[in-house]
């Protein structure tokens, strides 16, 4: 099964994971991107997601379809934020289960890439001194391990 | 001349002053429209940095346009 919810309203992380809890998965992988409190040295107090709706929802229903093809997982699932939110909040959330690890961790990477590549989300970041930009693009350059945008695991607070 | 639905996202929108429109046009493809909209509203981004979908599905720039199209050009996305 597979399932790509795009959501103006925060969704528990139980209602999320329920549809991965399969007797055919020994184990299950999560991603949450969260909104940060900076970016490029930029104290950010907010973000506001746009997508357009019909293309986010059929690209990421095909994202999680190229995931299931690619790995050997029981299920995949994933939510995309729209709207206003505010640091700390969830923004992106992404769940595998599958019979085996790798292919939960593999899947759940490849997901969120494909998610930071392809589907038609914008975000605008407000931040503390009053202004907001549209974030620019941070994979012009063949440069797809998401530095210096939101919503990444990893990065290190200034 | 055939009619065309827009709808306009991120920077597109903030330099068109509008989400979203009908228009009347001549232009043959989905690249021409861009020119078209372009010289009209002095976007910034080049078509070469965006994909474009006609009703709801990517397609090639010299996607031929055909009355009744939605059109939304895509900017570099920033989801996630």
């Amino acid at each position: 099964m597979s399932s790509f919810l795009i959501s103006a309203e925060p969704v528990s992380l139980d209602t999320l994971r329920a549809p991965l809890l399969l007797s055919s998965a020994g184990g299950y992988c999560s991603f949450e991107g969260w909104v940060r409190e900076t970016n490029d040295g930029r104290a950010v107090s907010g973000l506001d997601y746009v997508s357009y709706l019909p293309l986010a929802q059929s690209e990421g229903e095909r994202i999680l379809a190229e995931a299931h093809a690619r790995f050997a997982v029981s299920a995949v699932a994933a939510l995309h934020r729209t709207g206003y939110l505010a640091i700390g909040d969830l923004a992106v959330w992404i769940g595998v289960s599958a019979p085996h690890r790798d292919a939960a961790f593999r899947a759940c990477r490849f997901i969120i890439d494909e998610i930071k590549k392809r589907l038609p989300v914008w975000k605008k970041e407000h931040y503390l001194d009053g202004e907001a930009e549209w974030v620019a693009c941070h994979h012009d350059h063949d440069h797809h391990d998401g530095h210096g945008d939101h919503g990444d695991e990893g990065m290190s607070r200034p | 001349m055939i009619r065309i639905d827009l709808e306009y996202f991120a920077q597109l929108r903030d330099e068109a002053g509008r989400p979203g429109e009908r228009r009347e046009t001549g232009a043959p493809t989905a690249a021409a429209l861009y020119q078209e909209l372009a010289a009209a509203y002095g976007f910034s981004l080049p078509a070469g940095r965006m994909r474009v979908a006609i009703n709801a599905a990517f397609q090639p720039w010299d996607h031929p346009l055909k009355d009744g199209d939605t059109v939304v050009f895509i900017p570099p996305v920033t989801g996630g």
